[in-house]
C-alpha cells in the first residue's frame, strides 16, 4: 500500500498529538517548502534520509519513440534524490527480486 | 559539469517550515520532520512506495546481482542484489524547476 500525505497526517495526529488541521498543514508546507528551495535554484540536504540535489542538463538530439522523428531536447534543469546512508541500510536488506 | 550549489540544510528547513506554521513552534516542527521521515523510511524499507501528488513518489528498485571491482586492487567482487530507494519528480515539481509553465 502506498503511503500518502494524508496517512502522514494521520500519524502526526496519532503520534505526535499535532490536531488534525495542523498535521495536514505541516505535510503541505514540508514538500512545498523543499520545491520551492528547489525552483529558487538550491540544493536540500536532509541528514537521515538523502539528498535533493539540481542537475543542469545540456540540449541533446533525441527521438520521439512513437513516431521515431528526430527531435532536439532542450536544455533543462532536473532534480535528483541521493539516498542518505541511513536510507539505503534500511533499505537494501529485504532484497526481494521483482 | 555542474557548479557546486548552494544547499539547504535540515536545520533551515525547519527553521523555514516554522516562519509558514508559527502556530507549532520550533520544537514540534523538528519533531514532525523527524516522524515524517521516519514513515517514508519505514515504508520504503518495506517495499511500499510514498506519493505525493505535485511534489513527486519514492519507490524501491530492485538492483540486479553484478560482479564489481575493487578499484584498489583490481579484484573481482560478486556483489549480492539489493534493493534502493529511488525518487521521480512529479510534473509539477519538474516543470517548475525547468521554469515551464503548467500544460494541465
Amino acid at each position: 500500500m502506498a503511503l500518502t500525505k494524508a496517512d502522514i497526517a494521520e500519524q502526526l495526529y496519532e503520534e505526535l498529538g499535532l490536531n488534525k488541521r495542523e498535521a495536514k498543514e505541516f505535510v503541505e508546507i514540508f514538500f512545498s517548502e523543499i520545491s520551492d528551495i528547489l525552483v529558487s535554484g538550491l540544493d536540500v540536504k536532509i541528514s537521515g534520509f538523502g539528498n535533493f540535489v539540481l542537475r543542469d542538463k545540456k540540449g541533446r538530439p533525441g527521438r520521439n519513440p512513437k513516431t521515431g522523428e528526430d527531435v532536439q531536447i532542450s536544455p533543462r534543469r532536473v532534480v535528483t534524490f541521493r539516498s542518505g546512508q541511513k536510507l539505503k541500510a534500511r533499505v537494501e536488506n529485504n532484497a526481494t527480486s521483482e | 559539469m555542474d557548479l557546486k550549489r548552494e544547499t539547504i540544510t535540515k536545520s533551515q528547513l525547519i527553521e523555514k517550515i516554522s516562519l509558514k506554521i508559527p502556530q507549532l513552534g520550533n520544537k514540534d516542527v523538528e519533531l514532525s520532520v523527524k516522524t515524517l521521515i521516519e514513515k517514508i523510511i519505514d515504508s520504503l524499507s518495506k517495499g511500499d512506495r510514498t506519493e505525493v501528488r505535485g511534489f513527486g513518489s519514492f519507490s524501491v528498485h530492485y538492483r540486479k546481482p553484478r560482479i564489481g571491482r575493487n578499484p584498489k586492487t583490481g579484484d573481482s567482487v560478486s556483489l549480492p542484489g539489493k534493493n534502493a530507494a529511488h525518487f521521480k519528480p512529479g510534473k509539477v515539481l519538474r516543470n517548475k524547476i525547468n521554469n515551464l509553465h503548467d500544460i494541465d
